[in-house]
């Protein structure tokens, strides 16, 4: 049943916010304190694991492979963990951010069952199971990002609704030939029997489709267009809440699927992931400095940093699935944070635009430094989290000498860095435009409730940073059992495999 | 039989990938739902075709074999289910940008994007 | 839409709609039915009610909102998961707490338990959720009309 409570719980707020829709107050009660349920379901996954290894647990008690398992292995239930975490921030900041119109069109059922969406997609050993729980996702995000109906939001929604159509149709097409091939969606049953097929056409066709759609969700190279297009249009923390988590399950799908599925198979599959995180980074990083709009600049930035998790999942040596893992949650907790803050600045220069913003430094000292610490991090400098995450993903590079990634990646870093300076420079630094009005947006609320997630976030950072060894450790372990599906197997199926 | 279900997955998909190349919202959502129903034909000629057996237990016996899979079914079932759900929503959203904006030419649709040569 | 002969049909039709999305909703605990079935006829009702007299009578016998109808179906739906995970330690396994036993081990009682919780949530998400996509079209249909299409 444990496994079963990060769906659960978000699934309960969503239907407890519905029922009280008549009261502002109680919805954002329910609403926090779902949030904290479920940090503390992740918290309780997190401590059952450590005890006793991968944990699995099955729908209606029915066995492996026939009914729907759940399973938490390291990387599962430290990305529960990390989606608990990012939950109770969003939510807190949401305290302040949401307005009473979002409220009433149903704001806090949307993020709560987007919540349930992206908890079970991390936890569920089923691939099929997957799907749905990424279709949950997917529904409540569309809503969330076209709620209040702006036109620039619609346009944005309808590019972000264009691509992920796509990439659920080739999810589900995928699916249906594995299906034909083992018999099977049970994950840890389909890694069990797809070495055995004697059909190597077809499995070169299922991975590449399931990497296409895993692709789209991640933002990679060349499908990553309806990101930058999409997540600086709605409200703060819907960004937020996408930014740090939607494409970090695509990740994790991709993570998940390429290591248990395909591991020693497909060589040139390998290639393209390498290929592919190149050009993610450069891309990526290449429209960020072209940008010229706070969120905008941030949206390309999580492009160009999916780049480097996906090169560590080309290597897919121990430590470069490591770093890869170490990467994912670093840069979660970063972009959030920068998304916040992001929003304070908003409300504080009335816009979005650079060119038109600045003087925050000046104004508010602290605001400033704390955009500079999640910022610094973002750029790779020591000794935040940011520059162990580079420092892991280039050893694994040096240590199997591949030298265009590595070249590449310090590039990218570099020009990583001359675009945050950028943002400090355009909105926290240079003396602000003439027509810029001294008081800050009236509608800017209870800021306390902005500014406790991102000093939270912020802690959260240095720590990452300073902690690196023992973080680094626990991720060696993840992926050491990344690369042994057996343990996975084992755990799902017990003594049937 | 397979085969006459293969031509139509590829005319389906053929046409549906032409819709989509329109460049105009509606085409593309309709080119959406034939690719949709090529991926659902797909779950169901992957399961295993066999003709005119339903997958029931008739009265009096304890097994069945030889009849339809049911899995494939139900797996079509959710993914029409949830396909329905996703496309009203993006009808929706496309009737909704088409009263804003207009037009359902998406080289025309560019609210989102910075406006050249800034602003 | 004002017809005489459709409003004076849907008075009979509807209840009698209505008591057939029950009974096979009832009827989908062995058989071919189920809540799924049974929510969709029972939205049937619902949209005839509105076609027959207007969206504004449709909302009155509702009563309740559409979406709260939704949310409370998927709340019985959780409920139903729960029960059993608490009680037996997996999410959705059944629970029959009237069930029995006898001492010669024959089944008795009333097979009712958390599956048919689990149904009737289903049941009520499915018209819940059809009820408002169709309120929320026909108010968009209606206030297009009002402003002359723009």
């Amino acid at each position: 049943m444990l496994l079963f409570w990060p769906v659960a719980i978000p699934f309960m707020t969503a239907v407890l916010t519905m029922l009280a829709w008549r009261s502002l107050r109680l919805q954002r009660a329910i609403s926090v304190t779902g949030g904290v349920l479920l940090l503390a379901s992740a918290i309780a996954i997190m401590a059952a694991v450590a005890e006793n290894g991968p944990v699995a647990a099955q729908a209606g008690g029915w066995p492996a492979p026939f009914g729907i398992t759940m399973v938490a292995d390291w990387l599962s239930a430290v990305m529960v963990l990390i989606t608990g975490i990012m939950a109770v921030a969003t939510l807190v900041y949401g305290l302040a951010d949401v307005t009473a119109a979002e409220e009433r069109q149903g704001h806090h059922p949307l993020t709560h069952g987007m919540l349930a969406g992206i908890c079970g997609a991390f936890l569920t050993g089923d691939i099929f199971n997957m799907y749905v729980w990424f279709e949950v996702m997917l529904m409540s995000s569309f809503v969330l990002l076209a709620l209040g109906g702006e036109k620039k939001q619609m346009m944005g929604a309808l590019q972000y609704v264009a691509l992920n159509l796509i990439s659920s149709i080739v999810f589900l097409s995928a699916l249906g030939l594995l299906y034909g091939l083992v018999g099977s969606l049970n994950m840890a049953d389909v890694a069990v029997r797809l070495p055995q097929a004697q059909n190597d056409g077809l499995v070169a066709a299922i991975c590449s489709l399931l990497a296409l759609a895993f692709g789209i969700k991640a933002a990679v190279f060349p499908v990553y267009v309806w990101l930058p297009s999409s997540y600086h249009t709605p409200p703060t923390i819907v960004s937020a809440l996408f930014a740090g988590l939607l494409t970090k399950v695509g990740v994790y799908a991709l993570i998940r699927s390429q290591v248990l599925f395909f591991d020693v198979s497909t060589p040139w599959m390998r290639l393209i992931l390498l290929a592919v995180g190149i050009l993610t980074m450069v891309f990526g990083v290449m429209g960020a400095v072209a940008q010229g709009g706070f969120r905008r600049v941030l949206s390309f930035h999580i492009v160009s940093q999916i780049g480097y998790m996906i090169l560590g999942l080309a290597w897919m040596t121990p430590m470069a699935l490591a770093a890869t893992v170490f990467y994912v949650l670093h840069h979660i907790l970063v972009k959030t944070n920068l998304f916040f803050i992001a929003g304070i600045a908003r409300r504080h220069c009335h816009t979005e635009e650079l060119s038109r913003m600045g003087g925050l430094y000046a104004r508010y000292p602290g605001l400033a430094l704390l955009f500079l610490i999640p910022a610094m991090s973002l750029a790779g400098l020591p000794p935040l989290s940011g520059f162990w995450a580079k420092l892991f993903i280039l050893k694994a590079g040096v240590d199997l000498e591949s030298w265009w990634p590595v070249v590449a990646a310090l590039v990218v870093g570099f020009f990583t860095l001359f675009s945050m300076l950028k943002l400090w420079n355009e909105a926290f630094w240079k003396s602000p435009p003439e027509e810029l009005p001294d008081k800050p947006d009236p509608a800017i609320g209870r800021q306390r409730w902005r500014v406790i997630p991102v000093v939270m976030l912020a802690g959260g950072t240095v720590a990452f940073g300073v902690f690196a060894g023992p973080v680094l450790d626990f991720s060696l372990e993840a992926a050491k059992e990344l690369l042994n599906p057996q343990i996975y197997v084992d755990a799902v199926l017990g003594d049937r495999s | 039989m397979e085969i006459l279900l293969a031509l139509l997955i590829g005319i389906l998909t053929a046409a549906g990938a032409y819709l989509i190349m329109s460049g105009r919202t509606l085409p593309y959502l309709f080119g959406l739902i034939m690719i949709s129903n090529a991926a659902n034909l797909v779950i169901f000629t992957a399961g295993r075709l066999t003709f005119g057996r339903p997958p029931l237990v008739p009265p009096g016996e304890d097994s069945v074999s030889g009849v339809a899979n049911a899995l494939p079914q139900a797996l079509i079932l959710t993914a029409i289910v949830i396909g329905f759900g996703l496309l009203v929503f993006a009808l929706a959203l496309a009737f909704r940008s088409y009263y804003v904006l207009r037009t359902i030419e998406m080289d025309d649709m560019r609210a989102a994007e910075p406006v050249e040569g800034g602003k | 839409m004002n017809s005489l002969i459709l409003s004076t049909a849907t008075r009979i039709l509807m209840p009698a709609i209505l008591i057939l999305s029950v009974f096979v909703l009832l009827r989908g605990h062995n058989e071919p039915g189920g809540g799924f079935v049974g929510g969709l006829l029972a939205a049937t009702a619902f949209a005839l009610k509105e076609k027959a007299e207007g969206l504004a009578a449709a909302r009155r016998a509702l009563r309740f909102q559409p979406m709260s109808v939704a949310a409370f179906g998927l709340g019985c739906a959780l409920v139903a998961g729960i029960w059993g995970g608490l009680l037996y330690g997996h999410f959705l396994q059944g629970v029959w707490p009237f069930l029995t036993t006898g001492p010669d081990g024959a089944k008795g009682g009333l097979p009712l338990g958390s599956i048919f919780l689990f149904d009737l949530g289903v049941y009520l998400v499915v018209f819940g959720t059809l009820c408002g996509i169709l309120f929320a079209l026909e108010e968009a249909v209606a206030s297009d009309a009002d402003t002359g299409g723009d």
